[in-house]
């Protein structure tokens, strides 16, 4: 039985790990549930985090409220393709692949699948690192609000989707951690033994 | 295949402290350590297992010094400025960190802050207070070994470096709203995020847990 988090292994029965005292499971049964559980929070609060404004600007001559597609957008019509596409990949495309791909690791893992398992732990590797980057629109958000305070002049204020979105990236990178990455290969052994030379 | 890749093994063919578990798949593995520069893959899902550097522990030991001193530095210097008709303002990362001050917000601040400050700063200590001993060949601090498991588990909370792509996606947005400046702050911050890259990179964890486990019996 080996620690998922230092990688020593221990005799079958052992309760937690004497290296870095870490619990030690064979296998997370709960696992699962607990993806499930994040992965339902985190897309209830993704959708509010898309019809609500991230950014609230007002100005001398107009106010303006941007979701985070319409703050795309308004960029995209400056000229500025290249920051709209990082805002749409940051906020669009990486939380909804998540989503996609969590829920298919998850599924696969108990039904099985044609997908090797090899291909699954890149997918896992790739959603556990990308999913952090979502949090550059929130983080945009805190800078424009607190650097734009320019009087009457124009001034800008975080919307109540800043913080739901923020809440989404959370709950779906603790789905990601909590999903047991063992689950993929178990599988595996349970069609065909798992061969040792 | 690369030559460093491990061995099979079953569980009864070899002692089991010189046994090691891949993480993401299972696999047990007789640990051989690759040559300084290579790294022990897992054959089966090919997760690096163990990658050891030369004199890893002093380069660590200066890049999480000067991490930590670029963090400290970097809150106390605005690091945009801004210009409209006359008006101006300039923001640091506390202010940016504390923008969200309005009722349910403040939550928001609290996790902003953490994640671009608190986080990161934590872990550079926590760090420290493993390595200096291992390296200078000391018994480990008392607790070491509890630390070094929190700064792994924190790892995916620091944010420093999305925050600082954050800065340039922010200008970019007020262009045309307001003349607009990087401070020093911001280039302390792009500094960091080269470090912070390096520092990752350098460090097996896998070699840290071995050597806190020798130094403990
Ligand atoms: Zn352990
Ligand atoms: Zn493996």
């Amino acid at each position: 039985m080996a620690c998922r988090r230092c990688s020593r292994v221990w005799p079958m029965g052992q309760a937690r790990c004497d290296r870095c005292g870490s619990k030690l499971v064979s296998r997370d049964t709960r696992s699962l549930q607990k993806v499930w559980a994040w992965w339902i929070a985190g897309v209830i609060a993704y959708i509010p985090a898309n019809i609500y404004p991230m950014l609230v600007t007002n100005t001398l001559v107009y106010r303006s409220e941007n979701t985070i597609v319409g703050g795309a957008v308004e960029v995209a019509h400056h000229g500025a393709y290249g920051v709209a596409a990082i805002i749409l990949i940051a906020s669009v495309l990486i939380p909804v692949g998540k989503f996609l791909a969590i829920a298919f690791l998850a599924i696969t893992a108990q039904r099985g699948t044609s997908v090797t398992p090899r291909a699954r732990t890149h997918l896992f590797e790739i959603v556990e690192f990308i999913g952090r980057w979502s949090m550059i629109d929130v983080f945009v958000v805190a800078i424009l609000s607190s650097l734009v305070q320019l009087s009457v002049v124009a001034s800008i204020r975080p919307g109540p989707a800043a913080l739901t979105f923020a809440i989404s990236v959370i709950c779906t990178m603790l789905s990601a951690q909590s999903f047991d990455s063992r689950l993929i290969w178990d599988a595996v052994s349970r069609q065909q033994p798992r061969k040792t030379p | 295949m690369s030559p460093d890749q491990l061995e099979h093994t079953t569980p009864d063919a070899a002692a089991i402290k010189d046994l090691i578990g891949c993480p993401h798949c299972d696999a047990l593995y007789v640990v051989r350590l690759p040559e300084h520069g290579g790294r022990a893959v897992c054959t089966h899902c090919h997760t690096v297992l163990i990658a050891p550097r030369k004199k890893a522990g002093k380069k660590m030991i200066a890049l999480t010094l000067t991490v930590m001193i670029l963090v400290i530095a970097a809150m106390f210097f605005p690091f945009i400025d801004i210009n409209a008709s006359g008006f101006g303002n300039s923001t640091s990362i506390l202010d940016a960190a504390s923008s969200f001050r309005s009722g349910y917000m403040v939550f928001l601040s609290v996790l902003v802050a953490a994640a671009i400050l608190f986080v990161p700063l934590l872990r550079t200590i926590l760090t420290l207070y493993v390595l200096v001993p291992v390296v200078r060949d000391r018994p480990p601090l008392p607790h070491a070994r509890r630390a070094f498991r929190w700064s792994q588990e924190l790892k995916p909370w620091a944010m420093a470096e999305i925050f600082a792509i954050g800065c340039a996606v922010a200008l970019v947005k007020v262009q045309d709203l307001a003349h607009v400046g990087l401070g020093p702050a911001f280039w302390m911050f792009a500094a960091l995020v080269v470090l912070v890259l390096i520092n990752d990179n350098f460090l097996c964890t896998w070699s840290v847990w071995k050597s806190l486990e020798l130094e403990e019996d």
